[in-house]
């Protein structure tokens, strides 16, 4: 080490702006930070989540191949079987009930991704920075979820013009389709808490996805979003009549096959209201705790 | 108060079993660079964690400029800026974009966090860089961001995490000078390093931390005459009778040399390099043999050993220059 320090010093950098005064500093530090500030920082950590996904493009995989994929899959395989009749005419009796069924799974697991994503995200270096800037503790989370409408709104987009391909016409028109399209984008977002939450408290990326898994797969299945209620045994029947996914299913066919706003609709919005106000202080909570 | 930029009183910071900070008291002066030197797992990078409101105060008492740490973070972080031991910039966005993000986050309009990241990467020399993302930047080029980064809003107060730790020695010295302006300037910096040379060169004055606790605090030239300004390095020949030359070398210089673990070895703390010469004249009248022979600045392995009575206990990880020394002193 002794040997290096001979050579002569290299000239560092200068930095000409004044530095502030402990004094005026201090004076000038507030206690509180404003719901005007909070918001424009949550747009600010939005803006860096959407230069994030526009350069790694393979980001949008899983929200533009499951919506085609599954889709095409399930109206295929289960429609003949469920509708009785067979064949083509099968199928198509069968979309109106498979599709926004499968908007709400594609919506769902494009949550999970949210929490993966955080929790990676949270590893980096960058994000000390964050903690040690004088910003609100909600930005942080709630930045990269306003960036994800994006992939939501690609994944119900994608759904609903692939179910068209294939022979789906929503009886409740194009406005049908976008109430629709619009309350899964909202149950979505509310849903990406909880999957938020789990991103704060996991230990690692690969941790949330398990978890992740297994909170989405009985939400997903056992909800009336591939089968109808009827067809369940009792028991089952019970959880699938709770499970906000389900409302989100009815509400969402009472919209674009019938153009009619259900009270499905209030059920699935109270639900996603009561899910925000339960795990977005959690998820803030736990991330000021735990890292 | 105004005198005083960080006062900790009694800092603890456990990890299930692990007390990581046990007790630090600490008072940094305003104007002054401040060193925190530790090897690796001393409990630096935790200290200054918890001083920067990066992570909770289990026990003890710290405040920033009057303010205190653990009731009012938000209050400290307008007051410090932290640069961390990896670098706190965002991979994947350009220079500019990471300064720009950092300036509106912190309240500035768009258009001032646009010039005043152009402002800070060109007195940086990195306007070139200004629109790569980090992912392609060099080590030393990441460090001179995440200062920059740091200085957005200018604050009266900076924890550097291991400024220089992986650096080449061109670009430490650059970043040593830069932090020397950064003071001049009138900033507070309070930094940590497992380089006592780094301390040494930049210190006003410095804490030395072991398991959690400070061991020494005083200037470079004084922990410094603690173990010597030089060490004498002597390999006994196989043979050779080693109390004899420990009683030799009290009778030169007036101090205990120091057995190195391994047999047949001491280090003798020196005041000038020029000693070296009359404990070899004093070992030859008296008839020891010797096998090799070096002289080295002390290390931050033998300031720990003359204050601690033990070793870094990882010296062939976190002290390559030590190591380095001694294949080229044989």
């Amino acid at each position: 080490m002794s040997t290096i320090i001979t050579s002569p010093a290299p000239e560092g950098f200068r930095v000409r702006m004044p530095v502030v005064d402990p004094e005026t500093a201090v004076a000038r530090a507030r206690a509180h930070i404003s719901l005007a500030e909070t918001i424009s920082q949550t747009f600010s950590m939005a803006w860096r989540a959407l230069k994030k996904m526009r350069r790694n493009p393979e980001q949008f995989f899983d929200v533009t191949l499951q919506p085609l994929l599954f889709t095409a899959m399930f109206a295929y395989i289960f429609g003949g079987a469920i509708s009785h009749i067979g064949g083509e005419a099968g199928v198509r009796s069968y979309l109106p009930l498979l599709i926004p069924g499968i908007v709400a799974q594609t919506v769902l697991t494009t949550c999970m991704a949210t929490g993966v994503q955080l929790r990676e995200d949270m590893e980096k270096g960058v994000f000390d920075r964050f903690k040690a800037l004088p910003i609100a503790r909600i930005a942080p989370l709630a930045g990269p979820m306003i960036a994800d409408l994006v992939r939501y709104i690609i994944a119900a987009g994608l759904t609903f013009l692939t179910g068209v391909i294939i022979g789906y016409r929503p009886g409740g028109g194009a406005l049908g389709v976008l109430g629709a399209m619009a309350l899964a984008i909202f149950t979505g977002w509310a849903l990406a808490w909880i999957f938020t939450f789990i991103g704060t408290i996991a230990r690692n990326a690969r941790s949330v996805q398990g978890i992740s898994m297994l909170i989405l797969f009985p939400l997903t299945f056992l909800s009336n979003a591939f089968v109808p209620v009827n067809s369940l045994p009792a028991a089952l029947a019970d959880f699938v009549r709770i499970n906000p996914v389900s409302h989100l299913v009815s509400a969402s066919r009472d919209l674009a096959n019938l153009g009619v706003i259900s009270g499905e609709v209030g059920w699935t919005v109270l639900a996603g209201l009561v899910v925000i106000v339960i795990f977005a202080p959690l998820s803030v909570y736990s991330y000021k705790r735990h890292l | 108060m105004t005198s005083i930029s960080v006062t900790a009183h009694g800092l603890v910071k456990t990890f299930g079993e692990l007390r990581a900070v046990d007790g630090i008291d600490l008072e940094v002066r305003q104007g002054e660079i401040f060193g925190v030197l530790g090897p690796n797992g001393a409990g630096k990078t935790t200290m200054l964690r918890m001083l920067a409101t990066l992570l909770p105060i289990d026990s003890g008492e710290a405040r920033v400029f009057g303010v205190d740490v653990a009731r009012e973070p938000h209050r400290v972080r307008q007051l410090v800026g932290v640069t961390g031991q990896y670098a706190s910039v965002d991979e994947e966005l350009t220079a500019t974009e990471n300064l720009w993000l950092f300036g509106r986050l912190q309240g500035m309009r768009s258009a001032d966090a646009r010039s005043t990241a152009a402002d800070l990467l060109a007195q940086f020399g990195l306007e070139d860089a200004a629109n790569m993302t980090i992912a392609k930047f060099s080590g030393g080029m990441r460090r001179r961001l995440d200062l920059a980064a740091s200085l957005i809003t200018r604050p009266p107060l900076i924890f550097l995490d291991e400024p220089t730790t992986g650096l080449d020695p061109r670009t430490r010295g650059q970043m040593w000078d830069t932090i020397r302006g950064l003071v001049a300037d009138g900033c507070t910096i309070m930094l940590t390093t497992q380089y006592l040379d780094e301390a040494d060169q930049l210190a006003d004055r410095i804490a030395v931390i072991d398991h959690g606790r400070k061991v020494a605090e005083g200037t470079p030239d004084e922990l410094k005459t603690s173990v010597g300004n030089s060490t004498l390095q002597l390999e006994l020949a196989a043979g050779a009778d080693q109390d004899l030359a420990v009683q030799v070398v009290w009778r030169v210089v007036g101090r205990e040399p120091v057995l190195t673990p391994e047999s047949g070895r001491l280090n003798v703390p020196l005041e000038v390099a020029d000693g070296a010469a009359d404990v070899l004249i004093g070992l030859r009248q008296a008839g020891v043999t010797i096998a090799s022979v070096s002289v080295t600045k002390p290390t931050l392995d033998e300031v720990f050993l003359a204050l601690t009575g033990h070793d870094t206990g990882e010296a062939d990880q976190t002290d390559e220059t030590s190591s380095d020394e001694l294949v080229e002193a044989r």
